[in-house]
């Protein structure tokens, strides 16, 4: 899960996860930073990075990790570990800040990491869906959901629009030559 | 978030550490990387080396060996890299995709998508 902050990333990880809400912090040498970090100091400080993440049983052999990661640009080196062997992305939205999302979607994008985008209710939505996708530039293939982070049937149903995403970009890999 | 974390006192950190800030980065332990306990603490065992090999017994994920701990994810691959070089723990490697455009296979989606549907 991705997002702004305040978008719902910690209240969805832990409304669908099975185990005690958990979070923990990775550590990285600014020098792990990389060379797109125009704020990185020379050097070695360490910088520390919160995020959630929860767990859930699919079955005897499959376990699902879950985590939520802040979307801003400067966490990105964070995005990049915790992307690595990823099924997918959330892209939480805010339609009251639409723009705090455009890093992550296009950072996404770039990574070729298949996403769903999930709006957030936070009361009325002021944009038709419409109006939502031209706002994030929404290629038409990416599934836009609607959820409540705060109940676990929402959230599940989020999970399983990503996975149907997935499984027809996997079935039409598998059938096409 | 764990305030307790956040409060961290860094000089915790550097004993637990024996000072090394080597973050561990090679890839061969990721934060899904499960780890295996393969004996049982022996005395004078570091202690946070000894609470893994207990928490270990049962296959546990470096993400949640790390939430356990209360320890940032840096400090527990520098911890598991001295526990799989005396070899008292093993790390089994998650399946991944390697490639950032390679999918899961359809079957495996197939079983996610059971399993969430059951939650
Ligand atoms: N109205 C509403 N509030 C939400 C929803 N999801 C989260 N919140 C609230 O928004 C606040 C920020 O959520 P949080 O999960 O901490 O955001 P994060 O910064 O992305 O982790 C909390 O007070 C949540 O209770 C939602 O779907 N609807
Ligand atoms: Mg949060």
């Amino acid at each position: 899960m991705v997002g702004g902050f305040g978008v719902g990333k910690t209240t969805m990880v832990r409304s669908v996860s099975e185990i005690r809400p958990l979070s923990t912090e990775e550590t990285m040498t600014r020098a792990g930073i990389g060379v797109d970090d125009t704020t990185a100091v020379r050097g070695k400080t360490t910088t520390t990075v919160a995020f959630d993440f929860g767990r859930i049983t699919l079955d005897d052999e499959l376990v699902l990790y879950l985590f939520g990661a802040p979307g801003q640009e400067r966490f990105w080196f964070l995005w990049d570990r915790l992307f690595a062997g990823t099924l997918g992305a959330v892209v939480l939205v805010d339609t009251r800040r639409v723009q705090d999302s455009w890093y992550a979607i296009d950072r996404l994008e770039h990574h070729g990491t298949p996403f769903v985008v999930a709006r957030n209710n936070f009361g009325a939505p002021q944009h038709s869906r419409h109006q939502l996708r031209d706002a994030l530039d929404l290629p038409p293939h990416v599934p836009l959901v609607d959820c409540d982070a705060r109940r676990r049937d929402s959230s599940k149903a989020v999970l399983v629009a990503l996975v149907n995403h997935l499984f027809a970009l996997s079935f039409a890999r598998e059938t096409t030559p | 978030m764990s305030p307790r974390l956040h409060d961290e006192n860094p000089d915790r950190l550097y004993t637990i550490t024996g000072g090394r800030s080597r973050v561990v980065d090679d890839g061969s332990i990721d934060l899904v990387t499960l780890i295996v306990s393969e004996s049982e603490p022996s005395a004078g065992m570091q202690s946070e080396h000894a609470r893994i090999l207990r928490i270990c017994r049962r296959p546990t994920a470096v993400v949640e060996l790390s939430a356990d701990l209360e320890l940032p994810v840096g400090v527990v691959r520098i911890l598991l890299c001295d526990l799989l070089d005396a070899g008292v723990v093993t790390a089994r490697h998650p399946r991944t995709s390697h490639s950032p455009d390679a999918l899961p296979s359809p079957e495996l989606l197939k079983r996610v998508l059971l399993g969430l549907q059951k939650l």
